[in-house]
């Protein structure tokens, strides 16, 4: 009981990390007034920069550098459309989803001719898991053991980045000036722009700094969890990110707790197929899987504290009349 | 910069052009950056699309759906509403369709088995619509997200359902039963076999789409809920103000979305696949929001959007026999291009274009 317990969090934490990337990712960037439902899209071209560069290099470091360099491009593209003509967001994210579904496909097929998935990586164009010192030797100490060697130990480093960043996004949001700043122009822009401030300039740096984000969690799926890119793979995980921000109230350590959570109910659904649970039956693995959005929505209705996002959340700047 | 200030044809004709031109400019990039030549491949999606009978069948067919998707997200626009779950909402239509002609196919004809299917797929439609325009009617939660939500929650329920109570007996294919005649529209080709249809599965709901074309525009231009409808899209507290009730007009105009998104089942269902059947929407609904934005809201535009998106889709899916490079995803690129350059960068060119028409006003400005 107590070792399927740890393996249902083991791939908890799998499962988690790139929800949890996604989702610091939108936080930035809703923290900031842009709102952003295109995080699918760009974890998605992510996910394909990251697997085409590691398989042609094989080097994982450089996919992961591809990788973000595609996410911050679409984030730009999202900045251009939002910020600077003053475009629906919503719109604009729609257009990044489609644009990324489509050309990811079109360029894997036409680039590497099978079906539109990356060829498997060759050594070294994959994130390796990193093994804790001692970690073999403390397994077979009772409940320390097993939680040591495989739940904190034997993952790859990006799962470990993905859990550092919610301290680094909470102290960078709530400790520094410029999250201060970051704050202030998702809430009340005309104060910030009247300091003195550029708000333009501001959400710019929150969407690339989403970029950054999402560039890690798509190559997260092609380049560590997985060994390639394939067609679609991010499969609404950048949409599951977004209920998750939202089920978090855009806050970064409540963002690490509906991630896990939501990691969690993956990992559960995944288990429970095709068995009994006493009592009840077999449960349809499909209500695991709309359960996160089914929690968002009892969220959303204001039956378990109400979720208020960023008050000038998807209203365009607009500096001056003309 | 605001409306009004350039002539009615520069906003609803160049400007528009200008961007789809833009679209469709980046499209071409993006078939050179694969290593094709653009003009072979416009040349095969025309040829493909329009240049033989059974080619303007599909390019119907698929027109059939976007009409009604597109009608649902322009309905909502003209609240204010953005309706994503198109996509949903068409899913779970389905199941109105299939309960109309699972349970009327062997008794009666399809004449009579048309009206409840089309009540049934609305009423199912809306229903999926009905708790996101609730939510956002009276506790503001953001109809965005809820119908994002909805359309994940309907894709479960319906792998589910055709998965346990819906499918055939003994049948490994999570699938319905295929219907019997009294559960099948009529194909275009077998009524006009002059036409030479053949094969396409363009069939009489591509009228049931036009009547609903229609219906909207009277509904939206000559009734009174169209000019309450316009009037809380314009400026809701002004509307709330003159004394339109906010939650009514939020919560009707998504059951008529949802409603006409569902009848997108109609023409896929009981038209063309006489079955239910797994993720028949195949992103329909999604091309809906470029369908609307493409065609300014208005039923003629969306017309002539959705005709020139079911010439994409059947003339891409020729595109791809013909030169295998360019794989059926270049719609979807195509598609996020049109949503990208005519929906969030609508006013890019608008600027320039004022400088071009009013350079007495835009010194004035300078000045």
């Amino acid at each position: 009981m107590f070792e399927t317990l740890v393996l249902i969090l083991d791939s908890t934490v799998r499962l988690s990390t790139p929800l949890l990337l996604a989702c610091l990712a939108g936080l930035y960037s809703e923290r900031a007034g842009v709102v952003d439902i295109g995080l699918e899209g760009k974890m998605l071209g992510a996910a394909f920069g990251a697997g085409a560069v590691a398989y042609v290099t094989a080097n994982a470091w450089l996919g992961l550098l591809a990788g973000i360099g595609v996410s911050v491009a679409l984030g730009l593209l999202h900045g251009f459309a939002s910020i600077s003509n003053r475009g629906n967001q919503i719109v604009s994210g729609v257009a990044i989803n489609f644009l990324a579904a489509g050309l990811t496909a079109l360029l894997g097929q036409s680039w590497f001719r099978q079906g539109g998935r990356t060829p498997a990586l060759p050594e070294g164009g994959r994130f390796r898991d990193v093994v804790w010192p001692f970690a073999e030797q403390l397994r077979d100490i009772p409940v320390i053991g097993p939680l040591y060697s495989e739940l904190l130990s034997g993952h790859n480093i990006l799962v470990y980045v993905g859990f550092l960043a919610v301290p680094l996004t909470w102290w960078v949001l709530f400790r520094t000036r410029f999250g201060l700043r970051l704050r202030a122009v998702g809430e009340n822009p005309a104060a910030v722009d009247t300091a003195g401030i550029s708000v333009t300039w501001l959400r710019y740096r929150a969407v690339i700094a989403c970029g950054i984000l999402c560039g890690f969690a798509g190559a997260y799926l092609s380049i560590a969890q997985g060994a390639g890119f394939g067609v679609n793979m991010t499969a609404g995980k950048g949409f599951i990110a977004l209920a998750a921000l939202i089920f978090a109230k855009w806050r970064p350590a409540n963002a690490m707790f509906a991630c896990l959570l939501f990691g969690f109910l993956d990992a559960v659904s995944i288990r429970m197929q095709g068995q009994e649970v006493p009592g009840i039956g077999e449960i349809p693995v499909q209500f695991f899987q709309a359960l996160p959005y089914i929690l968002t929505v009892i969220l959303l209705a204001g039956f378990i504290g109400k979720a208020v996002p960023p008050k000038a959340a998807g209203i365009p700047y607009l500096k001056e009349r003309s | 910069m605001s409306a009004g200030q350039l002539p009615r044809w520069v906003d609803y004709g160049l400007i528009p052009f200008l961007n789809l031109a833009a679209a469709f400019l980046v499209s071409g990039l993006v078939v050179v950056l694969i290593g094709e030549n653009p003009l072979d491949a416009v040349r095969i999606l025309i040829w493909g699309s329009l240049g033989y009978g059974e080619g303007i069948g599909f390019t119907l067919f698929y027109a059939t759906n976007f009409i009604f998707t597109g009608l649902a997200v322009a309905v909502a626009f003209h609240a204010g509403l953005f309706n994503i779950g198109g996509e949903g909402q068409a899913y779970v239509g389905g199941l109105g369709v299939t309960f109309a002609c699972l349970a009327l196919d062997h008794i009666v004809p399809w004449y009579v088995t048309l009206p409840f299917a089309i009540i049934g797929s609305a009423l199912m439609g809306a229903a999926w619509a009905f708790i996101p325009a609730w939510l956002q009617a009276t506790r503001g939660s953001h109809v965005v997200i809820t119908t994002i939500m909805f359309n994940f929650i309907a894709s479960s329920l319906m792998v589910y359902l055709l998965n346990s109570a819906l499918k055939k007996p003994g049948s490994m294919q999570p699938e319905t039963r295929t219907f019997e005649m009294g559960g099948r529209l009529p194909f275009l080709n077998d009524i006009f076999p002059s036409f030479g249809f053949g094969y396409a599965p363009v069939n009489l709901s591509l009228f049931v789409a036009l009547v609903a074309c229609v219906l909207v525009w009277l509904l939206i231009w000559r009734t009174k809920l169209g000019f309450e409808i316009r009037s809380f899209g314009a400026n809701a507290t002004a509307a709330v103000y003159a004394g339109i009730s906010p939650v009514r007009t939020i919560v009707i105009t998504m059951l008529i979305s949802g409603g006409l998104a569902g009848m997108m089942a109609i023409n896929e269902i009981m038209g063309s696949q006489h079955r239910l059947l797994i993720d028949f929407v195949a992103g329909y609904g999604f091309v809906g929001i470029a369908v609307a934005l493409m065609g300014r809201a208005h039923p003629v535009g969306i017309v002539l959007a959705a005709i020139l998106f079911g010439m994409l889709y059947q003339g891409g899916a020729e595109l791809s026999f013909e030169m295998p490079n360019i794989t059926r995803d270049m719609i979807i690129v195509i598609q996020g291009l049109v949503i990208l350059f005519a929906g969030a960068l609508e006013h890019m060119f608008r600027p320039a274009i004022a400088g071009l028409f009013m350079p007495s006003r835009a010194q004035a400005k300078e000045a």
